[in-house]
């Protein structure tokens, strides 16, 4: 199978911190692998390592078949990049931003034009065109940075965490741009702190922490590699919670958690749903909900990490602010 | 769209000369453009130099020089000099802004040369450089100053002055890649821009600090610049400062080349 990026052995260190530390990946042509992993973990070093920003201390990496470090032209020609912040001009419009990239990557002045006025119709942006980006709201100047980084005609696509700071509406409009692109056969490296992102949208996943991979897979492979399913119940009588903590309790290895009502437990042998059930039917609990299924991303990155992703992401957020 | 990887282009190898000028080009219009959007910009960068020289003119003028109109004649060239240096950490300010926004990063990521970025903002800088030597020589011709030596000597004033900028704009891209944000350039600019141009000939005759600063002033290259612009503007001598000046720039396109290039090579 052709791959469209592969990457061996990457080491990147910043004074005393590894930011990356012996990392291996594989994307196969026209698959979209998402780079799954909190703030800190080394995602975007490894971006901008495959985009030849940045020269690794170590290991090696092939974009298209092209070496990173003693072909980086080819591997520029080949790749778009959409950055963690939207790297647009402000103090140009949307149009010109991409006129001045089609006009440096060779396009004739009207070739140029055409291109921008497609994308920008592509991307919803077609009104906006003339104004300013400074002007654009958050989600807007996503587009625009996506729409610049497909000028090109990319064969490989990176996208660095590029939903982050996007409301809901703008990140599901984003996603589909993403899967239009797949239709396109063109293949994606997409790093993401949002686990639904790379449920929603990634062939294979590999998880990050620490400048390391610690988990690859498709999303299902990831979420039965903790080996446990995750059964809920949800008591009609909020007063019952106490009672279905201590009957799940008493029938699984560990400790269930109560949240919004309903309990979680995982669970590693089946069979103990059945016996569940009985027990709760003979103390009289009505369940209004109860569920059995695979463990989510979340609850697979807690296993692996032994740290919850979102909660790494708020308290970061918090600090920022404060 | 959907034939796009079978019939991929073959990939060339490296940037053409023809195409490194063009993506220059491409980028020196980029930094211009916005000057449509912006007018206020070209006046930003206008309306400085005119408030020193209104205020040094009618301010300390008669103080300095006994007259106004002497001292618009002499200070002038001064606040040329003065303006041209200031302008030449709008290289490091852009560069920066580019950096900490990530469009250097997407210019980077591009198969274009890798020195397009760089020279593209200088020479779109330069122009702008031309303009503002243009406007205030204007503004200062409609207050009284006159030009006594020749076309000849304001066209060698204006090339003196570019000349002097483009060595100086070496500094201006370690300072724009090095530092951490545009705010932190412009102070830089203004720590040092400030008192270097104050502790020499420019503005006032040296001839009446402490000799201590006299002795600094005579190092200042400020002060040869603004001798050497002086000279070719009103008269007097040219030859020795303007050679100074040229050595000063030669100096630092000695220091600061290489270590703008190494600098530019590790980002």
């Amino acid at each position: 199978m052709a791959y469209a990026i592969e990457a061996e052995g990457l080491v990147k260190h910043y004074g005393q911190t590894k930011a990356l530390d012996g990392v291996d990946l594989v994307v196969p042509q026209g698959r979209l692998l998402g780079v799954l992993g909190p703030n800190g973990a080394g995602k975007t070093t490894a971006v901008r390592i495959l985009a030849t920003l940045l020269r690794p201390d170590a290991g090696r990496a092939a974009v298209g078949g092209y070496d990173i470090a003693s072909e980086s032209h080819q591997v520029r020609s080949l790749i778009g990049l959409t950055g963690q912040y939207a790297a647009v001009d402000e103090m140009l419009t949307g149009a010109e931003n991409l006129v001045m990239i089609g006009r440096l990557l060779g396009l004739s002045r009207s070739a140029s034009k055409q291109r921008a006025n497609e994308l920008l119709a592509r991307f919803n942006l077609a009104d906006a065109g003339a104004r300013a980006t400074k002007t654009y709201s958050g989600g807007m100047r996503r587009r625009l940075d996506l729409a610049a980084s497909l000028i090109g005609r990319p064969q490989v696509l990176f996208l660095d965490e590029p939903t982050t700071g996007l409301d809901p509406r703008s990140r599901t409009e984003l996603w589909e741009v993403v899967r239009g692109l797949m239709a396109d056969g063109v293949t994606v490296l997409l790093t993401t702190q949002y686990l639904e992102e790379a449920d929603q949208l990634a062939d294979d996943i590999i998880v990050f922490d620490h400048g390391k991979v610690i988990a690859s897979g498709t999303s299902d492979q990831l979420k039965s590699t903790t080996g446990a399913q995750v059964l809920e119940v949800r008591p009609l009588q909020e007063g019952h919670l106490d009672l279905v903590v201590q009957v799940v309790g008493d029938m699984v290895e560990t400790a269930p958690e109560t949240s919004g009502g309903k309990v979680t437990a995982a669970v590693h042998d089946p069979a103990v749903v059945p016996a569940i059930v009985r027990r709760l039917d003979e103390l009289g609990v009505i369940a209004s909900e109860l569920t059995l299924r695979k463990s989510s991303l979340d609850e697979v990155f807690l296993a692996l990490t032994g740290h919850r992703a979102e909660d790494e992401i708020a308290t970061e957020k918090e600090e920022a602010f404060a | 769209m959907t034939t796009m990887t079978t019939t991929a282009p073959p990939v060339a190898k490296r940037v053409s000369p023809g195409a490194t000028i063009s993506q220059t080009m491409t980028l020196a219009w980029r930094s211009l453009v916005q000057i449509k959007h912006n007018p206020w910009e070209l006046l930003d960068l206008s309306i400085q130099p005119i408030m020193f020289l209104l205020l040094f003119t009618y301010v300390f003028g008669g103080a300095i020089s006994g007259s106004t109109g002497d001292y618009l004649q002499f200070a002038l060239p001064g606040l040329l000099v003065q303006n041209a240096l200031f302008y030449t950490l709008s290289t490091a300010i852009g560069l920066n802004t580019d950096i900490t926004k990530g469009v250097f990063d997407r210019l980077r990521s591009l198969p274009i040369a890798r020195t397009a970025p760089l020279s593209g903002r200088i020479i779109a800088d330069t122009f702008k450089q031309v303009w503002a030597f243009l406007l205030l020589v204007g503004f200062g011709m409609i207050l009284g100053f006159r030009v006594t030596t020749s076309v000849a000597g304001l066209v060698g004033a204006l090339a003196l002055l570019v000349v002097v900028a483009l060595a100086m704009s070496w500094m201006s891209v370690v300072i724009g890649l090095k530092a951490s944000s545009p705010e932190k350039v412009q102070m830089i600019a203004f720590s040092t821009m400030m008192p270097l141009t104050f502790t020499s000939s420019a503005l006032v005759p040296s001839s009446t600090f402490p000799s201590w600063l006299q002795t600094w002033s005579d190092i200042n290259p400020v002060t040869h610049l603004a001798d050497a612009i002086r000279g070719l503007l009103i008269g007097g001598d040219v030859a020795q400062p303007a050679l100074i000046s040229l050595l000063w720039s030669a100096g630092f396109v000695l220091v600061f080349a290489p270590l703008a290039i190494r600098v530019f090579r590790r980002t």
